[in-house]
């Protein structure tokens, strides 16, 4: 698993691979939204939470069709199902592969671009820890979207329906703590619901994502 | 003679129709088991059954676990590593045994440090077939080994299967060409099922 984990972080950093992808997309959108929105920094910081969340989990769909279809197209998919790792493993790898791709970065980033949504100040330590907890999950459902439509042609409009309305919790949550975290009210509830979802999401998803993956290669 | 994998009444289904019925061998170790068959007779099917990314449509297939090497038509290279990183993630994979002995075994030595995008077919099916080597596994579950290979590489597959045999391991292989050596073939058309026979065949038409 080790091994797999080091060639998928290997393949993103090569040439054509996904890392800096869902990371650019982020930035375009926290760039962008100051210009479309206005420059009254009162109604930046009003929205600034939720910008900063829904830009994570657009960047997060961006790769996620990679997880699985590519190694589908070549024929790896097939050698690892025959190889001695056990299909949830697999899973599990390649999720937490996408995360260290895909959301570690935005995690680290986002301080920086909440200062472009003039992010109130009690915020930013919020906005990493909500992030910081909640990409995981975002990860991991989107492993499961690949993992059902890995063997389609053009599958990831259906994978973007099937994922989206489960990313929502996690939105909901994620923004929610970090609002109440602008306007310093208490965040234990929404930290606790984040942390159950990504927590379920780690727990049971790799197994639905492998049966789902096995049924995918017959 | 060790038997690694004795079949027993075997039905291999495909897209919920089925195929093939009443399969019945055995495989004993140092031993090849050629599939003939014309195109769609089911030899893919039959292979990916026998290694297990599909279950059998009735019938057992007993085998070690973890015995069978599957190699098919794509060759699993990722474009962007090398033939050394390719190679050495798979060995890694199957318990880190050393590579050097597949590379020499399929002349890739000279090709270690190019990457996978810049093969040429034949190259990309000898590292395909260089990857059983390191897997270390009793059972090879060939798929079309020989496509887009020369001559010259036909030779080094069959020296290789020759050096896999001797080490107490066997093959089945789906081919149409001669390996050069003696192999028993199964000529997988005489077990086309009947369809109006079995749970899936009566499943169908009753849509149809």
């Amino acid at each position: 698993m080790i091994r797999l984990f080091e060639r998928d972080l290997r393949l993103a950093v090569r040439a054509g691979g996904g890392f800096g992808l869902g990371l650019a997309f982020f930035l375009i959108v926290t760039v962008l939204v100051p210009f479309g929105v206005g420059h009254d920094s009162a109604v930046l910081a009003r929205i600034a939470p939720g910008i900063l969340w829904v830009g994570a989990l657009l960047a997060c769909l961006l790769s996620l069709d990679r997880i699985f279809a590519l190694d589908h197209e070549d024929g790896s998919l097939d050698l690892l199902a025959n190889a001695p790792l056990p299909m949830e493993g697999v899973v599990l790898t390649k999720a937490a592969a996408h995360w260290v791709v895909t959301g570690l970065p935005l995690v680290l980033v986002a301080p920086v671009l909440g200062v472009l949504l003039s992010l109130p100040a009690p915020a930013y330590g919020w906005l990493v820890i909500s992030l910081a907890i909640g990409t995981p999950a975002l990860s991991m459902i989107g492993a499961f979207g690949a993992a059902l439509t890995v063997g389609l042609r053009r599958g990831g409009l259906l994978m973007s329906l099937l994922v989206l309305p489960l990313y929502i919790p996690t939105l909901i949550y994620g923004a929610e703590i970090t609002r109440r975290g602008a306007e310093g009210l208490a965040v234990a509830t929404p930290l606790a619901m984040l942390g159950a979802i990504t927590a379920g999401a780690l727990a049971l998803l790799p197994f639905a994502a492998a049966a789902a993956l096995r049924v995918n290669l017959r | 003679m060790e038997i690694l994998l004795q079949v027993s009444d075997l039905g291999c289904a495909r897209g919920g129709m089925a195929i093939l019925a009443g399969l019945n061998f055995t495989l004993s170790a140092g031993e090849v088991l050629v599939l003939r068959g014309p195109n769609g007779a089911g030899k893919t099917t039959l292979l990916r059954t026998l290694a297990g990314f599909q279950p059998p449509n009735g019938g057992q297939i007993a085998v070690a676990e973890d015995a069978i090497a599957y190699a098919g038509h794509a060759d699993g290279i990722k474009a962007t590593l090398s033939v050394a990183e390719n190679l050495r993630f798979w060995a890694g994979v199957y318990g880190g045994g050393s590579i050097e002995p597949a590379l020499a075994a399929f002349d890739l030595r000279a090709l270690r440090d190019r990457a996978g995008q810049v093969l040429s077919a034949g190259q990309k099916r000898r590292l395909g077939l260089a990857r059983l080597m390191v897997t270390g596994r009793k059972i090879w579950v060939l798929d079309e080994p020989t496509v887009s290979l020369d001559a010259a590489s036909v030779a080094l597959f069959a020296d290789a299967v020759r050096g896999h045999l001797a080490a107490g391991g066997a093959a089945i292989i789906a081919t149409h060409i001669d390996l050069g050596f003696e192999t028993r073939s199964l000529d997988v058309a005489q077990f086309r099922a009947r369809h109006d026979t079995g749970p899936m065949g009566s499943f169908d038409e009753a849509f149809v």
